[in-house]
């Protein structure tokens, strides 16, 4: 597995989760995976549809430890 | 200090009086008799009370006995639901769909803690209930299936009449709450096939405070007021007769008005849609045709939904946002995350009657900059942190 970005949005609100999440995935390779991590409800409808949007690829999404998901999006484009 | 002009943009929240509805209200504002009791004084409010029941009948297709006068579309909504379910028999299912209001959601879910059972129904991306899965969750003991006409977020024209069928295939009954509808698009209880209809005064140029609800003839409902025998029983407290007055002349006059209406909206509508196409990453919401004709939905990503309502405010634009990060509720909105549509930053602009070029273009004046503020501001400050929490090691981590 390749290493991945970790963007930690854990007690930041919606749009910011999306908002870092789409900045990561411009400045990784396509190819290159960002791990976000985020507690706000509005992340877990607004990633995975963020991810239809730009047609970047949702590898997968957990519930995270401690409260909030964990969502693996590798940049496809 | 002068004050600025409003464009106010939020005819699906509130609307004014509709000028029929005004010399109404104020022609019987006085008049503070009992259309309970016996003598003259009440006789006129009774009379008046009665008129004013007609008309709002009239304008909806029912019998004037099968309207119940409410505190507006929310108690008509609560007591549709909540009043069918008292008087249930061994039926003790409901199916919603899940981007019904919450003044029909919650008094659902309330039952579900009392021994009924809800099924949600989902909907496509567009806002749209697919008749056939509704009708698949219809059961041979559903007591009430609850369909919006249009939805309050998006402005999806829902599929009422198919609906209907499925509901009544298995002895059901249709709650049809068409808040958004009386006033704005053709409502006719026989012909949506509405056992109960939800209607709402002051988003139809009526006044704050009033609503009613149709309950067809064969509908057994028992009252959530309790308290007297008004309303033929559904529901107690003495009736807010200019209200009502005020609310029948309202609906009967857009009724009349509303047809020739419709395609200047959506006009209005279509040059909105296309300025918005020249924001970068703006997302429309709801149905590409099956929608109303006054509201136009959208979500601006990459935004505060919240922080642009305000930016727009302070240029006097009064629109609303379903946006998560409201004051009143951190949850994401529900009809949004039900189509699976982007939930932050979202922008609902719902025009009045009497809208004009000017309002559409004051918007589009004062949005592209305001969402270029925004995310400039949300860009350095998201791409700065980015930078500063980048693991160190990143550049072997490639492809």
């Amino acid at each position: 597995m390749t290493d991945a970005v970790t963007v930690d949005c854990i007690g930041l609100s919606c749009p910011i989760p999306v908002v870092r999440l789409a900045g990561a995935i411009a400045a990784v390779e396509v190819g290159g995976v960002v791990e976000l991590l985020a507690d706000d409800p509005g992340a877990r409808v607004d990633v995975p549809v963020w991810c239809r949007l730009k047609d970047q690829e949702l590898l997968g999404q957990h519930d995270r430890q401690g409260g909030g998901w964990v969502f693996r999006v590798r940049r496809a484009r | 200090m002068t004050e600025m002009p409003e464009t106010y943009l939020d005819a699906a929240s509130s609307t004014p009086l509709h000028p029929r509805a005004r010399t109404a209200l104020l022609a019987a504002v006085d008049e503070f008799g009992d259309p309970s009791r016996l003598y003259g004084r009440a006789r006129r409010a009774r009379l008046l009370l009665d008129r004013s029941r007609e008309r709002l009948a009239a304008a909806v297709g029912a019998s004037p006995e099968e309207v119940v006068l409410t505190s507006g579309g929310t108690e008509a909504a609560n007591l549709a639901v909540t009043g069918v379910a008292r008087a249930a028999g061994r039926r003790r299912h409901l199916v919603v769909a899940a981007v019904e209001h919450n003044a029909v959601l919650a008094p659902a879910r309330a039952l579900a803690a009392t021994g009924f059972e809800v099924t949600e129904v989902g909907v496509d991306r567009t806002g749209r209930v697919d008749p056939a899965a509704l009708a698949a969750a219809v059961r041979d003991d559903t007591l009430l299936v609850c369909l919006q006409h249009a939805n309050h977020e998006v402005g999806t024209v829902q599929p009422v009449r198919e609906a209907a069928a499925a509901a009544h295939d298995r002895g059901a009954l249709l709650l049809v709450d068409a808040c958004q509808t009386v006033g704005r698009l053709p409502v006719d209880v026989a012909d949506l096939g509405a056992d109960l209809l939800a209607a709402s005064g002051h988003k139809c140029y009526g006044p704050p405070g009033t609503g009613f609800l149709v309950a067809r003839r064969h509908v057994r409902l028992r009252p959530v007021l309790l308290g007297d025998e008004r309303e033929r029983r559904r529901r107690a407290g003495m009736e807010n007769l200019p209200g009502v007055a005020a609310m029948a002349a309202a609906v009967a006059a857009r009724a009349a008005e509303a047809p020739a209406e419709g395609q200047r909206l959506a006009g209005l509508g279509e040059r909105l849609r296309a300025g918005l196409a020249a924001i970068p990453d703006v997302v429309l919401h709801g149905h590409p045709s099956e929608r109303l004709p006054n509201l136009v939905a959208f979500s601006v990503l990459y935004v505060e939904g919240e922080a642009l309502l305000l930016l727009l405010d302070a240029e006097g634009l009064a629109v609303h946002s379903g946006s998560s990060c409201t004051a009143d509720t951190q949850e994401p909105s529900h009809v949004l995350a039900a189509m699976g549509a982007i939930t932050h930053g979202s922008v609902r602009v719902s025009f009045l009657r009497d809208a004009t070029d000017a309002d559409v273009d004051r918007l589009l004046e004062v949005l592209p900059a305001a969402v270029a503020d925004l995310r400039e501001m949300a860009d350095l400050d998201g791409r700065a942190l980015e930078r500063a929490s980048a693991p160190t090691d990143r550049e072997g981590s490639g492809p």
